[in-house]
C-alpha cells in the first residue's frame, strides 16, 4: 500500500480521568440538572445553547464555530455495557474493545497493522507522548512515542552535537544487519534501523512547517502542534495519538476551576489544530476523535463529581457530518444506572464507523464483533 | 583476583539480582561463587532495608495508596536492598501471579501480595500457592469473591492450573480437562475477602481474606483422577504433587534466571531449550519437598546456568535497576524517586501493573523500535554521566592500567568495569576505531574522563550489552 497525503488519516485525543459530560454538553433546560447540581453546575445564562435542550460549556466557545459550520459530531451516552469504573480499566476496555477479559492487543495498533500490513513506513503509527498507550499495542507493529518532536532521536541523551553524530555513526554501523548473530540479534538490527530510519524522518517534519498559528503553552496543545507538524510534512502517518496528563480530568474535587481551565485547554488546542489544518490546506483527509473513559456521577458530591458511566465523543473534520448522535441520557432517578447516565451507544459501534467508514477496513476482528455503526462520516 | 571469577559472580549477580558494581563483585568473589549463592538464598541473615527511610523523605507515601508511590518504593528497594535475590524472585513471582493496578480494590494490596514473595517465595511451593490462594489482590483480580456455590465463577480455578501451576500441557499432552477446571473452580468456592475495617477515620486497612463456609460446594468432586469432597486447600496439594506442576516452575525458573526460552503458551507442543537441565530441576522440586531455595541451589551451581552468559534479553526492570545500581547515586529515596519506574514503563513494564494475567511476554518481545530508544537513551544518559560516584569509580579503575593506555587498554577496561561484557568482532572493531580516534589515550588528561564516559555510552548502545 503507498500512501499519499489523501490517505485518512485519524488524530486521537484522549481526556483522562473521566471528562464530566453534563457540565460539557449540558441540558440547560432539564430542572434535573439543577436539582442534581446543586454545587458543581455551569448557570443557565452562561450556556453557549446548540439547541432548545443542551448547550455548550461557556469555555467551549472557540468550539462552536466548528459546530456551526457542521465540522463537529458529538456521540451521546458512548459506553459499553456493565460499566468498569476503575480509570485505568475502563481506559483499558477503550483501548483494547475487551470489556470481559484482559486483552493485550489495542484496536489502533490492529488497524496499523492492517493499513501497511508489510511494514512500509515505520511511521504509519506515532504516539506523542512517552510511553505507549495500549490502544497503540501489538506485537510486532512499530510506533514511535514521541516525547518531544524537537528533540526527538537516537541517543539524544549525548547533549554534545559532534559527539552524538559520531554516536550516531556507530550506532546506525553497529546496527546495519550483519550475517549470523543468530535471529535475536537480527530482530535488534531491524528494530535499531527501523528506530532510526523513524527519528531521522520526524527530524524532518518541523523545518517543513510554518504556520500563524500559535497553540497554547500546555503539553497537550504542543502535541496538536506536533501532530499538525507530522501531518503536514506528508510522512504517510495514519494514526497520530496523544493524551491529556495523567487524570487531569478527574475532578473529585474543586471541579468548577480546574474543569473550566481543562475545557478551555482542550477547545482552544482543537480549534488551533483545525485552524492549523486549513491554513495549510490539509485538513481535508484528516479526522480528530476526542473520547474519555467514562463521565461522572449525575449528582455531585459537593465540590466535585465521582467517578460515572455514559459519556460522550466528539469528532471534528471535513468529512464529519456534524450534528448530534445518539440519545442524550435521561437523568430520570429510576433510568440511571447506580447513579450515573445509561449508555445506548456502545464506543465499538464509534469504533467500527472509524475503520470502516473511514479507513475501509473490517472492523470485526478490530473491535472483536459486530457493532452498529454510526452516520457521521460523509460519504 | 582472578578475572575470570569476577567474571562469572558478575553473571551471577546480574541474574540473581539486579547487577553489582566492580568493587562488590570483588568482595563477593573473595568470599567465593557456593557462599554467595548460600548468602543469596538465605536472606533473611541479611540486614532488611527499612521503611522509615522512605517514610522520612516521602512523608505519608503509604497512604497515597497509588500505584505510582507503590512503583516508586519498589525500585528504591531493588537498587538498595542488600537482599538481592529477595527482590529478583519478588519480580519473578510479580509476573507469574500477575495481578494489575488496572483491576485491584486499592493499590496497597498489590504491596501486601508483594510481601508474601518476599517471605514465602523462596520456600515450598505448596504453601506458595495456597498463600496465593487466600490473597485478597489474587482473589478480586480472578473475580473469586464472586465465585458462589451455586453460581461459580471459574476464573481462579483455570488460572490457578493454566497460568499459575501445571500449564495447559506438556509433551504434547494436556495437563487438565475441563472438568478438572470447573473441579477446581468449586472446591474454590466460599473463598473470599472479608469486609475490610471501615475507612474512617484512621485510614485504609488492608484487606483479609476470608471462608465463608455458608457458599462452599460440599459437593463430591473429582480432581485431576482423584475424587473427595475438596476443599481449595486439598485442591492445592494435588496440584502440587503433579509432575506437570514441577516441569512448569521448572521452566519458568530457567527462563527467567538462565536463557529465554518460548512464551509460556508455546510449552505444552515446544520442548524445553535445555531438557537435561530441566530434568534435574524437576527431579529436585520432589526431592526437597517442592523447595524453591533448593531448585535454585541446584540451578545457580549448575553448569548450564555458568555457561549461560549473555543468553537472555534484559528486562526494563534490569535494565534500569542496573544501571542505577552501577551508577551508585540512587542510595536515598530522593525527589526523583518516581522517574526509574517511569522509564521502566517506557521501556515497556509497567510495573505492578502487568498487561494481562498472562504477565509480560519476555524475550525479543521486549523490544520494538519504540522501546528499543527508550533504551539506548536512557542508559547512554545515566552511562555517560562522568560524575555520578559510580562511573567516577569507574574511570579511576580504567586509569590504574597506566598513564597512557591502548584502545584497546580503554574498551576492555570498561568492558570489564560493566561486568564482563564481550562484543562481536564487528562492534568490537567499531568502538575500537572509535576509542582510538585521538591516538594515544592520557589517563591524566583533563578529556580522559569524557573519553571513558563516551566509551560506556556507546558499549551500552550496542546490541550486546541488550542481553544478560
Amino acid at each position: 500500500m503507498t500512501s499519499t497525503n489523501q490517505d485518512p488519516v485519524l488524530v486521537v485525543l484522549q481526556l483522562s480521568g473521566g471528562n464530566d459530560i453534563l457540565n460539557t454538553v449540558i441540558p440547560y433546560n432539564d430542572p434535573l440538572y439543577v436539582d442534581n447540581r446543586p454545587n458543581v453546575r455551569i448557570p443557565t445564562d452562561q450556556v453557549i445553547p446548540i439547541n432548545d435542550d443542551l448547550g455548550f460549556n461557556p469555555n467551549m466557545a472557540p468550539l462552536k464555530p466548528l459546530w456551526d459550520q457542521g465540522n463537529m459530531a458529538i456521540v451521546q451516552g458512548v459506553g459499553y455495557p456493565n460499566p468498569n469504573r476503575s480509570h485505568f480499566r475502563s481506559m483499558d476496555i477503550w483501548h483494547t474493545c475487551e470489556p470481559d477479559k484482559i486483552a493485550e492487543e489495542g484496536w489502533l495498533g490492529r488497524a496499523i497493522r492492517d493499513l501497511d500490513p508489510n511494514k512500509e513506513n515505520v511511521l504509519t503509527g506515532v504516539n506523542f507522548g512517552r510511553g505507549l498507550p495500549r490502544a497503540l499495542a501489538a506485537p510486532g507493529v512499530p510506533v514511535a512515542s514521541v516525547g518531544s518532536l524537537e528533540t526527538y532521536g537516537v541517543l539524544t541523551s549525548i547533549e554534545q552535537e559532534e559527539k552524538r553524530s559520531e554516536a550516531l555513526n556507530i550506532f546506525s554501523r553497529m546496527y546495519s544487519p550483519t550475517m549470523g548473530q543468530g535471529p535475536v540479534f537480527d530482530y535488534l538490527s531491524q528494530n535499531g534501523m527501523d528506530a532510526l530510519t523513524g527519528a531521522d524522518i520526524l527530524a524532518t517534519a518541523p523545518g517543513k512547517y510554518s504556520s500563524s498559528v500559535e497553540y497554547g503553552a500546555s503539553s497537550t496543545s504542543q502535541y496538536m502542534r506536533n501532530i499538525a507538524q507530522v501531518h503536514c510534512a506528508g510522512l504517510g502517518t495514519r494514526i497520530l495519538y496523544t493524551t491529556a496528563p495523567y487524570n487531569s480530568f478527574d475532578t473529585h474535587a474543586t471541579q468548577m476551576t480546574a474543569h473550566a481551565n481543562l475545557i478551555t485547554d482542550v477547545s482552544t488546542m482543537v480549534s488551533d489544530f483545525y485552524a492549523d489544518l486549513k491554513e495549510h490546506n490539509a485538513s481535508e483527509n484528516v479526522l480528530l476523535l476526542v473520547f474519555t473513559e467514562f463521565g461522572r456521577r449525575v449528582h455531585d458530591n459537593g465540590s466535585g463529581t465521582d467517578h460515572g458511566s455514559g459519556g460522550a465523543a466528539f469528532l471534528f473534520g471535513d468529512k464529519v457530518k456534524g450534528g448530534l448522535y445518539g440519545e442524550y441520557p435521561s437523568l430520570e432517578a429510576d433510568k440511571l444506572l447506580d447513579g450515573d447516565l445509561h449508555f445506548n451507544n456502545d464506543f465499538r459501534g464509534l469504533y467500527a464507523t472509524i475503520l470502516e467508514d473511514w479507513f475501509g477496513l473490517d472492523a470485526q476482528p478490530i473491535v472483536n464483533g459486530n457493532f452498529e455503526k454510526m452516520d457521521f462520516i460523509a460519504k | 583476583m582472578a578475572e575470570a571469577d569476577i567474571q562469572l559472580m558478575a553473571h551471577l549477580m546480574r541474574r540473581a539480582g539486579f547487577g553489582a558494581t566492580y568493587e562488590e563483585l570483588e568482595r563477593r568473589a573473595a568470599v567465593g561463587y557456593e557462599e554467595t549463592v548460600e548468602q543469596l538464598l538465605h536472606p533473611e541473615n541479611e540486614q532488611d532495608l527499612t521503611m522509615d527511610v522512605m517514610q522520612r523523605y516521602m512523608h505519608g507515601w503509604r497512604d497515597m495508596n497509588s500505584i505510582m508511590a507503590n512503583q516508586a518504593y519498589w525500585t528504591y528497594r531493588m537498587v538498595n536492598s542488600s537482599r538481592q535475590l529477595e527482590e529478583k524472585l519478588c519480580l519473578f513471582w510479580h509476573g507469574i501471579f500477575c495481578v494489575g493496578d488496572s483491576k485491584c480494590m486499592a493499590a496497597n494490596q498489590i504491596l501486601v501480595q508483594l510481601n508474601n514473595f518476599r517471605k514465602d517465595g523462596l520456600g515450598n511451593f505448596e504453601n506458595l500457592l495456597l498463600g496465593l490462594s487466600r490473597d485478597p489482590a489474587m482473589l478480586y483480580y480472578l473475580d473469586n469473591q464472586l465465585s458462589h456455590k451455586e453460581a461459580v465463577n471459574e476464573n481462579w480455578g483455570r488460572e490457578l492450573l493454566e497460568l499459575f501451576s501445571m500449564g495447559v500441557g506438556m509433551d504434547g499432552q494436556a495437563n487438565y480437562s475441563e472438568d478438572d477446571v470447573k473441579a477446581c473452580a468449586e472446591a474454590f468456592t466460599g473463598w473470599t475477602i472479608g469486609n475490610a475495617i471501615p475507612r474512617y477515620p484512621y485510614g485504609r486497612y488492608d484487606n483479609s481474606f476470608l471462608y465463608n463456609q455458608y457458599d462452599h460446594s460440599e459437593d463430591n468432586k473429582t480432581f485431576l483422577g482423584e475424587q473427595g469432597n475438596f476443599n481449595g486447600d486439598d485442591v492445592v496439594k494435588i496440584i502440587a504433587k503433579q509432575p506437570s506442576t514441577a516441569r512448569f516452575i521448572s521452566r519458568h525458573l530457567y527462563n527467567f534466571f538462565v536463557a529465554d526460552e518460548p512464551q509460556v503458551p508455546a510449552w505444552q507442543t515446544t520442548p524445553p531449550r535445555d531438557p537435561e537441565a530441566i530434568e534435574l530441576l524437576e527431579k529436585t522440586y520432589f526431592e526437597s519437598g517442592y523447595e524453591i531455595r533448593s531448585m535454585l541451589r541446584v540451578l545457580f551451581n549448575s553448569d548450564f546456568f555458568k555457561n549461560a552468559r549473555f543468553a537472555k534479553v534484559k528486562s526494563p526492570t534490569e535494565v534500569v535497576i542496573n544501571t542505577l545500581r552501577l551508577r551508585g547515586d540512587f542510595t536515598i529515596p530522593k525527589p526523583k524517586i518516581y522517574d526509574p519506574a517511569m522509564e521502566i514503563r517506557y521501556m515497556g513494564q509497567d510495573l505492578l501493573n502487568p498487561p494481562t494475567v498472562e504477565g509480560w511476554h519476555t524475550g525479543k518481545e521486549w523490544i520494538d523500535s519504540g522501546t528499543l530508544v527508550e533504551r539506548v537513551n536512557y542508559t547512554a544518559g545515566e552511562m555517560g554521566d562522568i560524575n555520578s560516584p559510580g562511573i567516577r569509580s569507574i574511570i579511576n579503575r580504567v586509569a590504574e592500567q597506566g598513564s597512557s593506555i591502548s584502545a584497546e587498554q580503554l574498551l576492555d577496561g570498561c568492558l570489564e568495569m560493566l561486568g564482563g561484557y564481550s562484543l562481536t568482532d564487528d562492534t568490537r572493531a567499531l568502538l575500537l576505531e572509535n576509542a582510538g580516534k585521538n591516538g594515544d589515550i592520557s589517563t591524566g588528561s583533563d578529556e580522559f574522563a569524557e573519553q571513558v564516559g563516551e566509551t560506556l555510552q556507546l558499549i551500552v548502545s550496542t546490541q550486546e550489552y541488550q542481553f544478560t
